[in-house]
């Protein structure tokens, strides 16, 4: 860990009392400016939000001034004084190891510990008993502790409370429930300052809303920390023929190989698992010098993640090729390169994920994009503007999550009677539930004392009773253990874990995956070729198989749409062919053409397409909005077209275009692209949509309506792991507007679609369509048409598939032309 | 919404989509594993607060069937209340729903295991099991040696439950199942869970080579046992 370098011109000393002067002074550090301007507004009490790139002493900022407060105070701080929130288990306690260096090395007198679901239960009841001065934890631990009944006295003195990586956790129902837990530390410890730890972010006023005690952004200085030098990041020239189509990228792999080979190490990040296998199959099979490469996912086996992310911390690996699954974590000193493979669809992530190499803020991190085809080279080149311009992707703003809000409910109930005004005072501080209705606030209440359900009748089955005194409390104490087993909002899909054989767990994968498998199959993960052959008590039987290419393609995994920021970038760069300069020959040929065949898509209309081939009409519309919003576009158009007799056959979605077939020629496109396409449509497609049902799953997990299922338990609890589909079903047609339901719809709308995105361009193109009418398919058609018919398959597949299929439609796009005497 | 022919045991049948069995010769129809108020038993012993409805929904699905097929007979093959309170939880609106329903053609409860003895008052005879036609029907079916068991048992009690692969998609739901001996009924009560028919609890209860009636998307489609795919929650051991 790089704790701080020795070029502030500040004098350290008048600021740094002792022994903290002489440790820095002997180390050969001078504190950063924001160091010191931490520790000024922790000395008036205040709290803060730094804002500081990977590298610039971020974590000892938050610490240096609780290090200080306790060695004044000789060892005298009775009871906890520093909480230490990290999203991720391993940073806690990564970050208490690093810290025991300069407690022992001052000798302070200062107990600091960690507590994560991995803390024996031993440790943990000593813990509350007698808390150490310095805690490491997590949300989720964080509101356990706070439902213990000891809670009020275990918090009492605490003075700070430091919440590292904010960014990652602001937006999300982690959030949600650290903002609740913060809100009622406010309440136990009055004096409690907050600092949040953050990366770089598009907008600071958000952070400083969700850190603030009143849920306003007041009371919650801002400090930023000094910027790095700027990153060194280049597109890679592809020496291979860039493909049209796919998102594997594999055609650059030896060019990547040859980056490996000269740097020292490597992080190679990709966008999906299957990805990530792929290009680690794919850079082993080309690893002449044999090097130390690895492989780093989220559905490997945590002791082999632990085992890479150990090699790493040694400087053992060339290189590791990793998904979001290495976004964040604990720094590695050795990595000085980061190779992103495929578009990194968000100028955010991809400044993240860049700031993965070299720690040392007077050097510039180093980075290669690998564009995976041709709207790829685009987007790489517009996050490279972005970068420069120093733009980043804004996050929608969504309400803090009800069911998120049940469970905090229960918990709280759990650690001491309240009654509804106070609690509802208490939450509205939080800042995603600062505008929380008081009717939805008494509804999740309901739902937590007895369901709250309109047919009445279950007022005498209650989890929450209602005292004299109107104070609700915990009705049993079964309900209190129940609490526990299921509190935490990371609700994963069910998952089967994937043997050789009976022996080894290579990792886990969801269960909709294996169900579509026959045995025989063979398929790729953890960096082989297995062959499915059959389930046996949760697990997935494989062998290792022989041949190359894998019968089904592999497993997916999460893959995140493009940026709204990013995709006007793209949209100005096509609009502007001025800027087309800087790209590959190959690109700018094809946009060339485009314009000589069609037109280019503008910056503020929408360029729609349509032409027939085969026996079909196909219409394209360049909506540049993300994969998501055009599935659901593409769901509300069919039916629209199958209402019109246009009889749509299917359609496909991309990242930039939507594509849509039919029996017959889509007409009156005005109407068919109108804004009331989000009005009824919409309404019938989500009731029946399954996105909705696991939606719901979800929200009735973390809302407690229905129990986790926990290891080991599949086989006894058939009875008690209720399914969420019939609760849902039976739930929607008697009582549509139950609080669950309305949460359910809620986060649909916020997260999943992209509903706001596809709203947003609808109002945007108003009057603005452009319409071309083609004999045949334009250039830039070409991509999607390319992903016609490899969609249904887990929704990626190898890019050699292309084949003939794609040679015809290159020509028949191309025909014609020739380039070189186009007028430019 | 169309139910699908077959015969049994000399039998002709009708698999309808919403799990119910008719039997047009006897005029009757068959349901099994109603269980109502099963939503109701979890909030009673505290393990979660299920909505209220399974009950109703359970009688609206019932009394379209009684529409679709206008038997003289209906008979409810055990398990149809959830426990021995479930009748005394029953809401008043739903308790004169079931009153009505019941009055309205001849009707036998047979007894299960979660209600031995079918709660008074609301209507209807009740038995252990019954013969008809050349069919037995019970709740669940009966075990011994071969030649002792007969041939035609229509029964419940194990939810069948199957899934079969299309275009690499998996399709699953609830399912008839028979091997030409016994018949078992999918279970009809709203909150009523499955068993796969390839999971080990099958094993034993249907010779080899059975078929499946599986009701997805409204409809019933048959199956045959090789056409079935494996679910991850049929664990073999």
């Amino acid at each position: 860990m790089s704790l701080a370098t020795a070029t502030t011109t500040e004098t350290a000393a008048a600021v740094l009392p002792q022994p903290f002067a002489d440790w820095f002074a002997h180390r050969g550090w001078t504190p950063h400016p924001h160091q010191l301007t931490m520790l000024t507004a922790a000395r008036a009490g205040e709290s803060a939000l730094l804002i500081a790139p990977t590298g610039g002493g971020k974590t000892l900022a938050g610490f240096l001034p609780s290090l200080i407060e306790l060695a004044a105070d000789g060892g005298d701080h009775e009871g906890l004084h520093t909480l230490y929130i990290s999203p991720l288990k391993a940073l806690a306690v990564d970050i208490h190891r690093n810290l025991e260096q300069p407690i022992a090395e001052m000798a302070l007198p200062i107990r600091a510990e960690s507590r994560t679901g991995d803390t024996p239960s031993h440790k943990r009841q000593r813990q509350r008993r007698q808390p150490p001065q310095l805690l490491m934890t997590t949300p989720e631990s964080l509101s356990l502790l706070l439902s213990y009944a000891d809670a009020a006295r275990m918090f009492r003195d605490l003075r700070c409370v430091i919440i590292d990586e904010l960014h990652a956790v602001e937006d999300n129902k982690r959030g949600d429930l650290l903002s609740l837990a913060l809100a009622r530390i406010a309440r136990l410890a009055p004096a409690c300052r907050r600092v949040g730890l953050s990366a770089t972010v598009a907008e600071p006023a958000r952070l400083l809303r969700w850190l603030s005690p009143h849920g306003d952004g007041t009371g919650v200085r801002c400090v930023h920390g000094r910027a790095g030098a700027r990153p060194d990041i280049s597109v890679l020239v592809s020496r291979a023929d860039l493909p049209w189509s796919g998102h594997m990228g594999l055609h650059a792999l030896p060019q990547v190989y040859e980056l490996i080979r000269g740097a020292k190490t490597t992080l190679v990040f990709v966008n999906t698992r299957a990805q990530s296998e792929l290009v680690f199959q794919e850079l082993w099979r080309i690893n002449d010098a044999n090097l130390p490469i690895a492989l780093h996912h989220g559905s490997l086996a945590r002791e082999q993640r632990r085992k890479v992310e150990a090699a790493m911390a040694r400087g053992d690996l060339a290189a590791v090729v990793a998904t979001s699954s290495l976004d964040l974590g604990v720094d590695w000193a050795a990595v000085d390169l980061v190779v992103q493979i495929g578009a990194p669809k968000g100028a955010t992530r991809l400044l993240q994920r860049i700031g993965r190499s070299n720690h040392q803020l007077d050097r510039p991190s180093r980075a290669v994009l690998v564009p995976a085809n041709r709207f790829e080279v685009l987007e790489c080149h517009a996050a490279l503007d972005a970068i420069a311009a120093h733009t980043l992707d804004g996050k929608p703003e969504r309400p803090g999550g009800l069911d998120v809000l049940a469970q905090h409910i229960l918990g709280m109930a759990c650690a001491e009677p309240f009654t509804d005004d106070a609690l509802y005072d208490e939450v509205t501080r939080a800042a995603p539930y600062a505008d929380l209705p008081r009717p939805e606030f008494q509804d999740v209440l309901d739902f937590v004392a007895h369901g709250g359900y309109a047919l009445g009748g279950y007022e005498r089955f209650r989890r929450l009773s209602l005292d004299d005194a109107d104070q609700y409390r915990i009705a049993a104490p079964v309900f209190a253990q129940r609490y526990r087993m299921n509190a935490g909002t990371i609700v994963e899909s069910p998952t089967l874990k994937v043997r050789l054989g009976r022996g080894r767990v290579l990792g886990e994968v969801e269960e909709y995956f294996v169900t579509a498998m026959a045995p025989g199959d063979t398929f790729i993960f953890a960096g082989r070729l297995l062959r499915f052959e059959r389930i046996h008590e949760m697990s997935v039987e494989t062998t290792v198989a022989t041949g190359d290419a894998p019968k089904v393609p592999a497993y997916a995994g999460g893959r995140l749409p493009l940026s709204t920021h990013l995709s006007e970038r793209v949209r100005a760069r096509l609009a502007d062919p001025a800027s087309w300069a800087e790209l590959p020959p190959a690109v700018r040929e094809w946009l060339q053409i485009q314009q000589w065949r069609s037109v280019l898509p503008g910056r503020d209309d929408l360029l729609i397409e349509t032409f027939p081939r085969g026996n079909k009409h196909y219409l394209v519309a360049y909506c540049f909005e993300g994969r998501n919003a055009h599935q659901t576009m593409g769901m509300l158009l069919t039916r629209r077209m199958e209402r019109a007799g246009f009889g749509p056959l299917g359609f496909v979605a991309t990242d930039y275009v939507l594509a849509i077939w039919s029996l017959r020629p889509a007409r009156d496109l005005e109407k068919l692209f109108d804004e009331d396409m989000l009005g009824d449509d919409l309404e019938a497609w989500m009731a029946e949509s399954s996105m909705l049902r696991r939606t719901f799953r979800t929200v009735a997990v973390i809302a407690g309506l229905i129990e986790r299922r926990h290891p080991g338990q599949e086989k006894t609890s058939r009875q008690v792991t209720f399914n969420a589909d019939l609760i849902y079903d039976v739930l929607r047609s008697h009582e549509p507007n139950h609080i669950l339901l309305r949460a359910t719809r809620a986060d649909a709308a916020a997260g999943l679609t992209d509903i706001r995105r596809v709203a947003d361009m609808l109002a945007r193109i108003r009057g603005r369509i452009t319409h071309r009418a083609l004999d045949r398919v334009s250039p830039l058609a070409v991509p999607v048409l390319l992903e016609v018919g490899r969609e249904s398959i887990f929704g990626a597949a190898v890019d050699d598939l292309l084949g003939e299929q794609a040679d015809d439609l290159i020509t028949e796009a191309t025909e014609g032309s020739d380039v070189k005497e186009l007028p430019f | 919404m169309s139910g699908l022919q077959f015969s049994f045991s000399g039998a002709q049948l009708v698999a309808d989509p919403s799990g119910a069995l008719y039997w047009p010769a006897e005029h009757t129809l068959m349901v099994a594993d109603l269980h109502f108020e099963k939503g109701s038993s979890f909030a009673a012993r505290g393990t979660a607060l299920l909505p209220p409805y399974d009950t109703r929904a359970t009688l609206e699905a019932l009394a379209r069937a009684v529409r679709r097929h206008r038997p003289r007979r209906v008979i409810c093959l055990g398990d149809s209340f959830h426990d021995l309170g479930a009748a005394g939880r029953l809401a008043n609106g739903d308790q004169t729903r079931l009153r009505r329903l019941v009055a309205a053609q001849d009707w036998l409860w047979i007894s299960g295991n979660h209600d031995p003895q079918p709660p008074v008052g609301l209507g209807g005879d009740c038995q252990a099991q019954i013969r008809l036609g050349g069919l037995v029907l019970r709740h669940a079916a009966e075990f011994g040696p071969d030649a002792a068991l007969p041939s035609g048992e229509v029964s419940g009690h194990y939810h069948p439950k199957a899934r079969v692969r299309l275009r690499a998609r998996g399709v699953s739901g609830r399912c008839f199942v028979t091997d030409g001996r016994r018949l078992i009924l999918p279970s009809f009560g709203a909150f009523t869970g499955g068993l796969d028919v390839l999971d080990a609890g099958f094993a034993g209860v249907l010779a080899p080579q059975f078929r499946v009636y599986l009701l997805a998307r409204g409809g019933v489609y048959a199956f045959r046992q090789h056409q079935l795919s494996v679910p991850p929650e049929a664990l073999a051991g």
